[in-house]
């Protein structure tokens, strides 16, 4: 009995083994998420604004793999040359609680995919959805809003703070402060 | 008897492999030929030691000794005789580590030997291909180029050696040793190749997922040939003239290609992916992992991970009839 119990106690053990799953191959068909997300809770009526997820982005936020990706992506399409390593340069901090457009992944995804006024450029047709998933996934872990497990770990050029693995777990708060330059979106 | 000869073929024939054009015992240049003549020297001694050493062995198991003697009876003739014996066992010994040390002391003096280079080369390794840019003391006479370098035969040629993301190295068994790129600091290397050949090199340092197909080819040609290739490659992409690859072009400049990619003559001006402004003149696509013809090229867009899974070129959204032509114009990139 005992040997038994030591015997499937060893077994469950191994089934922590299973690596984390990492997808290569985005699906090109499926390519642009429909996510409808909205800025405020403020709507109209009793019931609050209605929203839709496809659920990529909990994916997305969750895999170390597709994150550490997006670390790449951040530096090599020249998102630091606006927003720094996070803190913020031409354009806004990224690894502070305040969103003008929303701090969620779908969110960070649209200003990406549609850029914003004021200076944000649209990478739509340029970075593929997939890629841009996975930098909207590493801009949340600069915020530590994503598992510890999952966040990257040090880059190798200078950097502002701990790495993101390391940062204290931030609250997201929907709309922020507004900057008056961003307030009266064209 | 049968079964014999057949184990001897299988044992030998993994020896066919080192005449291919990635192998130490093909060697073609000075510090490769000073690696091979130090492995068959070493092979040749140590073989040696080993069959009198074995020999030994089976004349002390075949003399037997009469049993009645006693084993702890001295004599002064075998004592001189020992004596002997021991004395020229421990000379051989001490001669052959002395000699061999100082034949790798030599080889090494070889391979690390320094003459005034010709060409040089800045070669970063990146997860998983080789960057590669002929420097040149005039900025207009510098280009990059990815995978495939060609050397002036019979010239020495240094290397820089670099890395953008985590150890690499360079390693063209036909030419020299091996040599790591470390990121954040530089090393170097020199090759020189006596004969015109193709010889293919390979990343030696485990560096991730697709290691193995990092590979690079040196194209050593003579004097002219080679000034022919670098004018060619520090020319512009010339524009095509037929309308298939002129929209293959306006797929390409419309696409995500851009974002990595560098044609130079063209708005796409990447630096992260390799510089496809001569990519139809190299003779391999994906580091070595594909033979450059527009089919396989049409197949490395088409699905990069089902080649090279996890290579950082991303899936991209294409329509079925814009393969074709983008496959065309990248071909013609020559």
């Amino acid at each position: 009995m005992r040997r038994f119990l030591i015997l499937s106690l060893t077994t469950l053990a191994l089934a922590a083994c299973e690596r984390e799953d990492r997808e290569y191959r985005a699906n090109p068909m499926t390519s642009e998420t429909n996510e409808k997300i909205t800025l405020s809770p403020l709507s109209a009526g009793p019931s609050g604004p209605t929203e839709q997820r496809s659920g990529v982005g909990k994916e997305y936020e969750e895999n170390a793999y597709h994150i550490s990706q997006g670390q790449r992506l951040y530096v090599w399409f020249n998102c630091n040359g606006c927003h720094a390593n996070g803190g913020g340069d031409s354009g806004p901090p990224l690894m502070d609680d305040r969103w003008i457009y929303g701090g969620q992944i779908e969110n960070i995804v649209q200003t990406i995919r549609e850029g914003r006024p004021n200076g944000m450029p649209s990478f739509r047709g340029k970075v593929p959805d997939a890629q841009i998933w996975q930098i909207a996934a590493y801009v949340r872990s600069m915020g530590r809003n994503v598992p510890k497990a999952a966040a990257p770990s040090r880059k190798d050029d200078l950097s502002p703070g701990p790495a993101e693995q390391r940062r204290p777990p931030g609250e997201v708060i929907d709309g922020g402060q507004i900057p008056s330059s961003a307030q009266m979106p064209q | 008897m049968r079964r014999l000869s057949r184990a001897f073929i299988i044992v030998l024939m993994p020896l066919g492999g080192c005449q291919d054009w990635q192998s130490v015992l093909n060697a073609q240049g000075p510090s490769a030929s000073a690696l091979a003549n130090m492995f068959w020297i070493f092979v040749a001694v140590l073989g040696a030691v080993w069959v009198l050493t074995m020999i030994a062995f089976l004349l002390s198991l075949r003399r037997r000794r009469h049993i009645d003697t006693d084993p702890l009876a001295t004599s002064p003739e075998t004592e001189r005789r020992m004596t002997i014996i021991v004395s020229v066992a421990i000379s051989l010994t001490l001669l052959t580590v002395i000699s061999l040390t100082g034949l790798s002391y030599a080889a090494q003096k070889v391979l690390f030997a320094r003459e005034n280079e010709a060409l040089t080369l800045l070669i970063t390794g990146q997860q998983w291909w080789w960057k590669i840019t002929y420097e040149d003391t005039q900025p207009s006479r510098v280009f990059t180029t990815a995978n495939e370098i060609h050397i002036p035969v019979n010239e020495p040629v240094l290397i820089k050696l670099e890395s953008s993301d985590v150890i690499h190295s360079f390693w063209v068994p036909s030419l020299t040793g091996k040599m790591d790129a470390i990121t954040g600091r530089q090393n170097q290397i020199q090759i020189q190749a006596d004969r015109p050949g193709v010889y293919r090199g390979q990343c030696a340092e485990f560096c991730g997922l697709q290691h193995a197909h990092m590979g690079l080819l040196v194209v050593a040609e003579g004097k002219e040939d080679f000034e022919r290739w670098r004018e060619q490659q520090l020319s512009s992409a010339i524009p095509p003239a037929d309308s298939e690859r002129q929209h293959g072009m306006e797929i390409f400049l419309s696409k995500p290609c851009i974002m990595c990619h560098q044609v130079r003559g063209t708005d796409a001006g990447g630096k992260v992916a390799p510089d496809l402004t001569h990519v139809g003149s190299r003779r391999y696509i994906g580091a070595g992992t594909l033979e450059t013809t527009r089919g396989n090229i049409a197949a490395w867009i088409v699905d990069p991970h089902g080649i090279k899974p996890g290579v950082n070129m991303p899936t991209i959204q294409l329509e079925p009839d814009e393969v074709q032509p983008l496959a065309s114009y990248l071909e013609g990139l020559k």
